[in-house]
């Protein structure tokens, strides 16, 4: 039905299962669009946030996707500014991914204020000293370039790159394809440190407050740090998913291992500085405040905020995947570098939630107690929309746009030799290059 | 800034006796919206809310004391108020000439980024529209914008009342307004005279008399009976809490064990 948009010498699935596949993610971002527009028409009270809980699973969630999308600009900073040739065949995967977890976090940010109509104001009023409006700057230019990078992409496919125009167009771009990767490193390393920020300026709240270098605390170098290393982890974790899902291998060993030894030692640095910071937050900034450790835990078993999330953030899911990444042989073993990924991914989640929901769950007047909070329904659903929503970007774009530039070589496949008239029907563009190499990373 | 005022409060916690007409005077003058069922109070909106505190031991030594906690209207360092900085739609202000944190709500758009950075919980969002009882709308106060959903409010030291003051005086062709022209609403309706306002910087208001701020020290009191809500966290706030009782005054700040005192009067 759709073969004529599947791009050549590679097998896809029945129209019919995709229609299916599509149809139950639908059914799933049906439910989050309903819920989305309950917030929208009848406001944030749809949400169990409260006065202490003003921040919640939707500020997490922008945060975790931003950084998990971290992967689309330290991956083109690898390939285009440092030169590893190889990432190339994972560069188109690592921009559709942060594509969709910047587009998801834009949403999310769309529906996450009281007065959504007003939403622009954050760039008509700017408040330049606020770390939200160097977000929102950065965050939507860098957007902007994620678009500019997926575009390519989208004219490679079959039938669009027919268009002479479509075709040029995506050419002159793989041409300059470099700048735009330079320039989303650099906005990159500004929003994601701004997110840090957010935290971290917050002097009326010591667990989030650091001290730092000029205007920036602590916590902006380190939320640029820790994207950069575990975004790629979160590329080669959705790689492996879509590997194991359509039960073919698509990116070569060489390049997830090339990936997954830079993200390693990213993570096994980040993670001594995160430790050092916690030291020194732990000995001098807290007990400045007149805090000690312990007041930011809770003691009490099965807490949400006791001190298992420290261990878990940097040990469990900090040192040891960072240990199985620089460790060749672990990280060459699937097992353990699936491991190691997830473990990596669930690290940085874990890092976000907690500077931002414990931050405000814990009691900084003498005379207040710990705050609690559970999303509502709406919450959840709102918030699971953009996985859906992921899941059938991926899928469109895998089925019919050249994601993965190895997946003929992996997978040949005997293709039925074609008659003359039909061959000729399907004119390739003469300067196209061989179908296996087209890639936004390839010039 | 040379006639520049600091209007802050004092509020004796030993004269409080935790009877809410403060509140209650507060939601009246600042039209505070309310729902039918207010109990669940983070989710409700108070602009002055009052803490019950004990000290946490049995009879026959328990004690207890009211804390009214209005808006802190911190200075920090230079303006740098915990909240005004951090908003990304400047629609919040400090003003360098009265010492007020403001809030500007059309141009709020309820990413609620103040809420989470003001530790005093004064920062309230409206999670409803405001609907009043029928009939209710006409005892509103003309002088007070009433508030749409989606939008942060908080405490405003009245400030329509210094509007007013300063029209008055103007018509009179005076340039200054007297202590008692502005004060704030729940300073008058406090039975027990346990709340006073007025300017930090002028020497003849009794708030300077009571609260005597040192500049030298970001407004630290002098008055070994003063405390201010957190002062190590550096917000410098402009209310000041008078106590006889040192287990409530212990209770304004964050100590280590055996810091207190040091740390207190120094």
């Amino acid at each position: 039905m759709d073969s004529a948009l599947i791009p050549k010498g590679v097998k896809r699935c029945p129209a019919w299962q995709f229609i299916m596949w599509i149809g139950a993610n639908g059914a799933v971002l049906t439910w989050g669009v309903f819920a989305l527009l309950l917030v929208y028409f009848k406001g944030l009270n749809q949400t169990n946030m409260n006065n202490a809980y003003g921040f919640a699973l939707w500020i997490w969630a922008d945060l975790a996707v931003i950084a998990l999308g971290g992967g689309a600009f330290f991956t083109g900073f690898l390939r285009y500014i440092v030169g590893k040739d190889e990432l190339k065949n994972i560069i188109n995967y690592a921009v559709l991914i942060g594509f969709i977890c910047y587009s998801s976090a834009l949403m999310i940010l769309g529906f996450d204020i009281g007065q959504p109509l007003r939403g622009w104001f954050i760039f008509w009023h700017a408040n330049v000293h606020s770390m939200l409006t160097e977000v929102a700057f950065c965050l939507t230019a860098y957007f902007g370039v994620l678009a500019i990078e997926y575009a390519p992409l989208v004219f490679e496919n079959r039938m669009i790159k027919k268009v002479p125009f479509f075709h040029n167009l995506s050419h002159n771009m793989h041409e300059i394809m470099a700048v735009f990767a330079a320039t989303g490193a650099f906005l990159s390393f500004f929003h994601q440190g701004s997110l840090g920020g957010v935290p971290g300026v917050l002097f009326g709240r010591p667990f989030g407050f650091r001290e730092g270098v000029l205007v920036w605390p602590w916590t902006f170098f380190l939320f640029t740090w820790s994207a950069a290393a575990a975004g790629p982890c979160f590329t080669i974790l959705i790689t492996k998913i879509t590997e194991a899902v359509t039960r073919k291998k698509l990116v070569k060993d060489n390049v997830i291992d090339l990936l997954a030894k830079i993200s390693g030692w990213m993570l096994f640095f980040y993670i001594i500085a995160k430790i050092g910071d916690t030291l020194y937050w732990a000995n001098v900034t807290a007990p400045s405040k007149g805090s000690t450790f312990m007041d930011f835990y809770t003691s009490s078993s099965g807490s949400a905020y006791g001190l298992w999330i420290l261990f878990a953030e940097i040990g469990v899911c900090g040192v040891l995947p960072a240990l199985i990444l620089i460790i060749p042989k672990l990280r060459k073993t699937q097992a353990t570098l699936w491991l190691a990924v997830i473990l990596a991914v669930i690290g940085l989640c874990l890092n976000r939630w907690v500077m931002v929901l414990q931050v405000l769950a814990i009691p900084v007047l003498t005379f207040e107690s710990w705050f609690t909070y559970f999303p509502s329904w709406q919450e959840i659903a709102t918030t699971i929309l953009p996985v859906a929503y992921g899941v059938i970007m991926i899928s469109t774009s895998y089925r019919y746009l050249p994601i993965f530039p190895q997946e003929r070589e992996l997978n040949p496949i005997d293709e039925p030799a074609a008659p003359p008239e039909v061959a000729e029907s399907e004119p390739e563009p003469t300067d196209a290059g061989p179908e296996p190499e087209l890639s936004p990373a390839e010039s | 800034m040379e006639n520049a005022k600091k209007f802050g409060m004092v509020i004796d916690l030993d004269k409080c006796t935790g009877c809410g007409a403060c509140m209650v005077a507060c939601m009246a003058e600042n039209n505070i919206p309310f729902r039918a069922d207010n109990t669940d109070k983070m989710l409700s909106i108070s602009w002055m809310h009052v803490y019950k505190l004990n000290n946490r031991k049995l009879f026959p030594d328990y004690e207890e004391c009211y804390l009214p906690r209005p808006c802190q209207h911190c200075e920090g360092h230079g303006g740098h108020s915990p909240c005004v900085s951090v908003c990304p739609a400047t629609a919040t202000d400090y003003d360098m000439d009265t010492g007020i944190v403001s809030q500007i709500y059309p141009r709020c758009f309820g990413c609620r980024y103040c809420m989470a950075a003001c530790p005093y919980h004064v920062r309230q969002f409206n999670w409803w529209d405001p609907l009043w009882p029928d009939g209710m709308e006409k005892m509103l106060n003309p002088s007070v914008s009433v508030r749409m959903r989606g939008v942060v409010e908080k405490c405003s030291f009245c400030i329509q009342r210094y509007q007013q003051a300063k029209d008055r005086a103007y018509m009179e062709g005076r340039r200054e307004i007297a202590e008692d022209e502005y004060q704030t609403a729940c300073t008058q309706a406090c039975p027990a005279g346990a709340i006073v306002f007025g300017d930090l910087n002028n020497p003849e208001h009794a708030v300077h008399q009571l609260a005597q701020p040192d500049p030298a020290r970001h407004g630290h009191s002098k008055n070994p009976r003063a405390f201010r809500l957190l002062e190590r966290l550096g917000t410098n706030t402009k209310i000041y809490y008078l106590s006889s009782r040192e287990w409530v005054r212990k209770a304004g700040d964050n100590y280590l064990e055996g810091e207190f005192k040091s740390k207190a009067h120094s």
